[in-house]
């Protein structure tokens, strides 16, 4: 019984940390090739995760129509933000960057709660994925798996694009030295515009897959936000390889600690102290794990080879 | 500092203005303007705190707020626990302040640039989340206080007395920054600014320079927040939320980065307006409702505004200002773009 609740957490940490991938990839590519910190990659998830809600009630329940209104919608409006504010800071600081990021986080939440009110927006698990399917004799959500799938396989394909084609070549190279490829002809500012757009649709695609599964509201963008980047500092700025570690191991041990510590907590300190102080220690878990991280790695753990 | 004759006006009239409040509030009787001035001296306070790593030691640390939230705490838990006096509540602040503040700033400062930013920021992500996992002291609601902090014979249920402590700490504190900037003290932080692998080979023990200037900019944000309770008689973890450190950065970079007074007038600035939306009345009621109810969003579009346009900020336009005018009587040319600006070499000179 034990065992099996153990594989089910874990599988949900797995889950959380795919999903985290979507994100963490898109940011730490515009990190690794423009040198631009983008705060606003949670409103962007946020903006898919409504813009498919939408989709999926007004097409009366079409995962599908979410998907194709979704993850192209959230590519647009990167593009927009890419444009319109993110193209006038590449050569500034990484203060100003920060800055009209959050402007724009605030500018997005109350965009949201305007268009779709206060309230949260509700979408539903596609009816074919609702069920549960049979892992090693242990059920598990069909959906869930299907975001564990996902994720996946958009980590395997990002993995061919980087590495063997000619337009992962050039991100690479962009990433290492901007200058010189552009020297050699490149458009680089194109380059920054696909990469940026790259990101933005996997947010998007994050927040289409997990809007069945949290509740769509504004601001649901910044808690996703803030893990994304201690996954990012965790696995090493700039690197895929090291988003998707990190990502997996900051899923796994937010959710699994989260569940077994302050049980196991009770089994070693006293009953009262245990209550009070598990659940604290159990949602700093990370941030622990990110402080160790960084105390004996301070570029990460997976860091960019340069040169 | 060669400041400009307009900007120490400026400044001069800031402060003298601030001083007033509470006698135009009485005479107007509007008791409210004193509730909203002390709170804008509050962040003006955390904000000139932030300014000390931000501005003049570059590090752009997006956590100041969880020192705010210490501070609120310190007084929240001992108040709490039947503890009202003011300088006991005052030690203990100070003193997990300076506790957390030097293990945070040794972690963060082995990094830099944009991975200090997101460390900070979730390290003060980690506080909040143990502020709301604290269920004894109101946990995600937050607690009442029960008695404001004693200080022997100030009474800060007086509001005018609280709003002159608010703005006698606030002098204080500018005083003391504008001796620690001129210092050595201040010489090295500024040289750590401009280049710090310079600076080390010269012999200077940059870290130790800077966790210095962390911890002295994390106390200031304590003491802001021990205000912050008094003020409002109520803790909270949404005092520690990640905007709050947002909008510390924005008054900092409103105002003007890297000066004495930017950072209040910065705040001052930012809360007004925040203020002024909130209950703005056009007389079209629609459009009334509709500013006084998304006004963030207006902030938001105003805060990329002042990051796009309004480079060196509202005091540092003023310092500079004059500079450029006199550069401009001196020589009468259209307009140049500053050399820092364009690239050695402009491929689309064209389109500019």
């Amino acid at each position: 019984m034990t065992t099996g609740l153990f594989f089910t957490q874990l599988l949900n940490g797995l889950q959380l940390g795919v999903l985290l991938f979507l994100l963490s990839a898109g940011l730490t590519l515009v990190f690794g090739i423009m040198n631009v910190v983008n705060l606003a990659h949670g409103s962007l998830y946020m903006m898919g995760a409504y813009f498919a809600a939408a989709a999926f009630n007004a097409f009366d329940g079409s995962f599908l129509a979410a998907a194709l209104v979704a993850v192209p919608g959230t590519l647009l409006l990167g593009l927009l933000i890419e444009r319109i504010v993110l193209a006038n800071l590449y050569q500034r600081d990484h203060l100003d960057q920060v800055l009209a990021t959050f402007g724009l986080i605030l500018f997005f939440n109350e965009v949201v709660r305007f268009v779709w009110g206060p309230a949260s927006v509700y979408m539903n698990v596609p009816s074919w994925l609702s069920g549960t399917i049979d892992l090693f004799g242990l059920p598990y959500p069909a959906y869930r798996f299907a975001i564990i799938a996902v994720g996946l396989a958009v980590g395997l394909g990002l993995y061919a694009l980087i590495n063997r084609t000619r337009v992962g070549m050039l991100i690479r190279a962009g990433a290492s030295n901007p200058d010189m490829v552009s020297a050699l002809g490149v458009n680089i500012r194109g380059l920054n515009t696909l990469v940026f757009g790259l990101g933005a649709a996997l947010a998007g695609l994050a927040g289409l897959m997990a809007g069945p599964i949290v509740s769509v509201q504004a601001g649901m963008g910044e808690p996703v936000l803030i893990l994304t980047l201690v996954v990012i500092v965790t696995g090493g700025i700039g690197s895929i390889r090291g988003a998707f570690y990190g990502a997996l191991i900051v899923g796994i041990v937010d959710t699994v600690g989260r569940a077994f510590l302050p049980t196991l907590l009770r089994e070693l300190l006293d009953r009262s102290v245990a209550q009070a102080v598990g659940p604290a220690i159990a949602s700093m878990l990370i941030y622990l794990l990110m402080a160790a991280v960084l105390a004996l790695k301070p570029q990460g753990l997976f860091p960019v080879k340069h040169g | 500092m060669a400041e400009s004759r307009a900007a120490r006006a400026f400044a001069l009239l800031l402060l003298a203005g601030l001083a007033l409040v509470p006698l135009v509030a009485a005479w107007l009787g509007q008791p409210f303007w004193v509730t909203l001035f002390t709170r804008i001296l509050i962040f003006a306070l955390a904000a000139m705190g932030l300014n000390l790593v931000l501005g003049y030691g570059a590090m752009v640390s997006f956590g100041h707020a969880m020192y705010l939230g210490i501070g609120a705490y310190a007084v929240g838990i001992l108040s709490h626990h039947g503890v009202d006096n003011g300088l006991l509540q005052l030690a203990m602040a100070l003193g997990v302040g300076a506790l957390v503040s030097l293990s945070v700033g040794a972690i963060c400062l082995r990094t830099s640039g944009m991975a200090f930013i997101m460390i900070t920021l979730a390290f003060a992500q980690m506080l909040f989340f143990l502020a709301v996992s604290l269920r004894e002291y109101g946990g995600d609601d937050g607690m009442q206080l029960r008695n404001r902090s004693q200080f022997g014979p100030l009474d800060l249920n007086d509001a005018t007395l609280l709003y002159y402590l608010a703005y006698a700490l606030l002098l204080a504190v500018l005083y003391g920054f504008w001796r620690l900037v001129h210092s050595r003290f201040g010489m090295v932080l500024r040289g750590c600014r401009s280049n710090e692998r310079r600076m080390r080979s010269m012999g200077f023990p940059t870290l130790r320079y800077k966790l210095s200037a962390y911890v002295i900019s994390a106390l200031v944000c304590v003491l802001a927040g021990m205000l912050m309770a008094n003020l409002t008689r109520f803790v909270a973890p949404s005092y520690m939320a990640w905007t709050v450190s947002g909008e510390l950065i924005v008054m900092i970079v409103l105002g003007g980065l890297g000066t004495l007074i930017g950072p209040i007038a910065g705040a001052t600035a930012l809360l007004l307006v925040e203020e002024g939306l909130s209950s703005l009345k056009l007389g079209i009621p629609w459009l009334d409702t509709v500013v006084n109810q998304h006004w963030l969003a207006l902030i938001g579009i105003f805060i990329v505004l002042v990051v796009l346009v309004l480079k060196q900020g509202l005091y540092g336009w003023l310092l500079v200002g004059e500079r450029s005018r006199a550069e401009r009587r001196a020589a009468p040319k259209p307009a140049r773009v500053p050399a820092g600006d364009r690239p050695p070499y402009s491929v689309d000179e064209g389109q500019t």
